[in-house]
C-alpha cells in the first residue's frame, strides 16, 4: 500500500520527515496541480495551498491540527500505540512490516492523531487522519484512538472535529476493520445524545470505511474544495459498469449538489468558520 | 443432478456411481441395494470429511452456492406470516434488500435481510442482493418501527457488498451506510444478526450491528470481497484465494476473535444440501436468542451493546 499513495504524494512530502516539522526540505516545490514552483514559506503561510491555482496541497494529520488548532494549551490525548496484528495478515509484505514501514514514512504511530486545544479560544478536541500512514486507513487503533477522543469531549463537555482522510477501513486486520466503522458510530451516536457538537471536515480523499461512517455522520459536514469522497471508488465503478463518469464525479461540489454535505469551506477559512458555528450552538 | 463444486468431485463421483449401480442391470436387486448402502455410506463419511475441514475459500464457494437458502427462502420456511413493507419513503423501493412484520413460531418481530435472488431473471430483479442507499434507508425505517411498536430485530446478511454505482454515489451511499450503524447502535429492541450467506463489506455492517450476532457455518464475513481485497492489497483480484486465506473470513476464525457469539453447524454438506434443516437451524437459534434478550430492559440492552460495540478491537 506504501507506493500507491507515495506516487500520489507531494514530492516534497515523500523526503523523511521529522516528527513535528513542518517545513520540508528544500524551499521551492512544484504544485502538483498547476505545476508553477512555489516559494515553501510563502507556501506554509497560505494553509499549503497553491498561490496560484487556489490548489489545497495534502499536508499531514499534525501539520492540519497545528494549523487549525491555537498555537497555545495543545495536548495530544488517546492511545500512541500502533495497530495490532489480529491475524498475522501477510501479502506480499507482513502486516507488521507495513505497519513498521508506515511509521517511518509519516513519523507517526497510527493513522490518527488526536490533540485537545483551543480554536480562537474556545477549547475543543480535534482528529486528523494521517494519509501517510498506510493510506490513512481505519483499523482497530484507529477506531480506538477516535472512540477515546470522544470520551474525552463527552468527559469535558467539547466540542470534538474530526478531519477525515482515508482509503478506508484497513484490509490486514478485515473483520476488525470494519467493526470499527459500528464501533466509531456508535460513539458519535453517543455525543449526539449527549448533545455535543460533531464536526466532520473531508479532506481529500475519502472512500469506503471512512466515508461509511466517521466522515458522514458530522452535525455539520463541511468538505475542503475539490475533495474526492465516495463510498465505492471511482476505478472500480468505471470497471464494474464499463462506463465512463460524469465530470467533476465524488468531488465536494458534487457532494454539496447532492445534498451529502453542508458547505464547501477553503482552508484559510475552516477556523473562523468552524468557530463561528461552534459559538451559535449551546452544548456546555 | 445438483451443483458439484469443484472439491465436491470425489462426492459427486460416487454419487453418479450409486445411480449407475441403481440402474444397472447387471446385479440382483440385494446385491445392488447392499451395494448401494455402502456407497451411501462412503458418501456421508466423504462429505463428513470434506466439510469439517473446509479452508476460507472454500466456504466462500458454499456460501456463494447457487442453491444455498437464501432470505426469501428462510422467510418461507421460519415464518408463520410475513408481511413485506416496501419503500424508503424518499426515492424507491429497493429489492436487494427486504423487510416486513413477521411472526416466527407466534412471536412477532421485524425481519429484514438481504435477498440475491437465483434464477437469471430473479439475480438481476434483487440486483446480485447489492443494496443502493433506499435499501439501507428502506431497512432503517423499519427498524425505528419496531422499536417504536416494541418488535424485535431480526436481520439475515448475505450480500456481496454494497452496489458500486453512479446512482448509489448520487443518492449518498456512505451516508445510507452510516446513518443505520449510528442507529443500530442505539434503538431500544433487540437485535438479533445472523449471516447467512457472504458478509461483504459495509454493504453487510450496514444491517448487522446487534445483541447477538451468529453466522452459518459456511458464511462468510470480511471487511471486503475476496476479489476486492486481492485486487487492493496484491493490486490483482486473481489472488483471491489468498486473500480469504489471509482475512480469515469464515466462521471459526471469526468466533475465535470473538467478533460473533455463536457458529451454528449446517446440515451435512453445506445448507444448501438441506435447506429445511438449515432453516430449522436458523429458526431455533433465533427463537432461542430471542427469548434470552428480551429479558433484558431497554436500560440494560443498550448499555450491553455499547460495551461490546466498544470492545470489538480494543487493545
Amino acid at each position: 500500500m506504501t507506493n500507491w499513495f507515495e506516487k500520489i504524494l507531494p514530492s516534497f512530502l515523500k523526503k523523511d520527515q521529522k516528527k513535528k516539522s513542518s517545513i520540508p526540505l528544500g524551499l521551492w516545490k512544484n504544485c502538483n496541480s498547476c505545476n508553477s514552483i512555489l516559494y515553501v514559506p510563502e507556501l506554509e503561510a497560505n494553509s499549503f495551498v497553491c498561490t496560484k491555482c487556489d490548489h489545497h496541497i495534502r499536508i499531514g494529520a499534525r501539520t492540519r491540527l497545528e494549523m487549525f488548532l491555537d498555537p497555545e494549551n495543545k495536548e495530544e490525548i488517546s492511545s500512541n500505540k500502533s495497530g495490532y496484528d489480529w491475524l498475522k495478515f501477510k501479502d506480499t509484505k507482513r502486516y507488521k512490516t507495513r505497519l513498521s514501514e508506515a511509521e517511518t514514512t509519516s513519523g507517526e504511530k497510527e493513522a490518527i492523531v488526536v490533540i485537545k486545544g483551543s480554536l480562537l479560544k474556545l477549547p475543543v478536541v480535534a482528529a486528523a487522519f494521517e494519509f501517510r500512514f498506510m493510506g490513512g486507513s481505519m483499523g482497530s487503533m484507529v477506531g480506538q484512538k477516535f472512540v477515546e477522543a470522544v470520551e474525552y469531549s463527552l468527559k469535558n463537555r467539547l466540542p470534538f472535529i474530526c478531519f477525515s482522510t482515508s482509503g478506508g477501513a484497513r484490509m490486514q486486520e478485515s473483520l476488525v476493520s470494519l467493526y470499527q466503522m459500528a464501533r466509531t458510530s456508535a460513539f458519535i451516536e453517543k455525543m449526539s445524545k449527549a448533545k455535543l457538537p460533531y464536526i466532520s471536515v473531508m479532506i481529500d480523499p475519502i472512500y469506503g470505511g471512512v466515508a461509511a461512517s466517521i466522515a458522514m455522520l458530522g452535525d455539520i459536514n463541511i468538505a475542503e474544495p475539490k475533495a474526492l469522497v465516495g463510498f465505492t471508488g471511482p476505478r472500480v465503478i468505471e470497471q464494474t459498469l464499463n462506463v465512463s463518469l460524469p465530470e467533476g464525479f465524488q468531488k465536494s461540489e458534487f457532494l454539496l449538489e447532492h445534498g451529502a454535505i453542508d458547505m464547501i469551506i477553503h482552508r484559510k477559512e475552516l477556523r473562523p468558520t468552524i468557530h463561528r458555528l461552534l459559538t451559535k450552538f449551546e452544548y456546555s | 443432478m445438483e451443483d458439484y463444486l469443484e472439491f465436491e468431485k470425489s462426492i459427486a463421483a460416487l454419487e453418479k456411481k450409486i445411480i449407475d449401480l441403481e440402474s444397472s442391470e447387471k446385479f440382483s436387486e440385494d446385491k445392488i441395494s447392499s451395494e448401494v448402502d455402502k456407497l451411501n455410506d462412503s458418501v456421508v463419511k466423504l462429505t463428513k470429511k470434506i466439510y469439517s475441514n473446509l479452508s476460507p475459500w472454500q466456504c466462500v464457494q458454499v456460501a456463494r452456492h447457487p442453491l444455498r437458502p437464501h432470505f426469501l427462502d428462510y422467510v418461507e420456511k421460519i415464518c408463520d406470516d410475513f408481511d413485506e413493507l416496501h419503500g424508503d419513503r424518499h426515492f424507491g423501493d429497493d429489492r436487494a434488500l427486504l423487510g416486513g412484520v413477521a411472526s416466527i413460531d407466534g412471536i412477532n418481530c421485524v425481519l429484514i435481510g438481504h435477498e440475491k435472488g437465483r434464477t437469471t431473471e430473479e439475480k438481476i430483479y434483487h440486483n446480485f442482493g447489492m443494496s443502493q442507499p433506499e435499501g439501507y434507508r428502506k431497512a432503517g425505517r423499519l427498524m425505528k418501527l419496531a422499536e417504536k411498536f416494541n418488535l424485535p430485530i431480526v436481520s439475515l446478511v448475505d450480500t456481496p457488498g454494497a452496489y458500486p454505482g453512479i446512482d448509489s454515489e448520487e443518492r449518498g451511499q456512505s451516508e445510507a451506510i452510516a446513518r443505520n450503524l449510528s442507529l443500530m447502535s442505539s434503538l431500544e429492541v433487540p437485535i438479533l444478526v445472523n449471516i447467512v450467506g457472504e458478509g461483504g463489506s459495509g454493504g453487510a455492517l450496514a444491517i448487522a450491528v446487534g445483541d447477538h450476532i451468529s453466522m452459518m457455518e459456511f458464511a462468510t464475513y470480511s471487511v471486503a470481497s475476496p476479489e476486492a481485497c486481492a485486487s487492493i492489497v496484491w493490486r490483482d483480484s486473481s489472488k483471491a484465494e489468498l486473500a480469504a486465506e489471509a482475512m480469515q473470513l469464515n466462521s471459526n476464525n471469526i468466533l475465535k476473535l470473538k467478533l460473533i457469539d455463536e457458529v451454528l453447524e449446517e446440515p451435512l454438506g453445506g445448507a444448501h444440501r438441506s435447506p429445511d434443516q438449515a432453516a430449522l437451524i436458523l429458526k431455533r437459534s433465533i427463537l432461542k436468542n430471542l427469548d434470552k434478550l428480551q429479558s433484558y430492559s431497554s436500560d440494560d440492552l443498550l448499555e450491553r451493546r455499547y460495551k461490546r460495540l466498544s470492545g470489538f478491537g480494543a487493545i
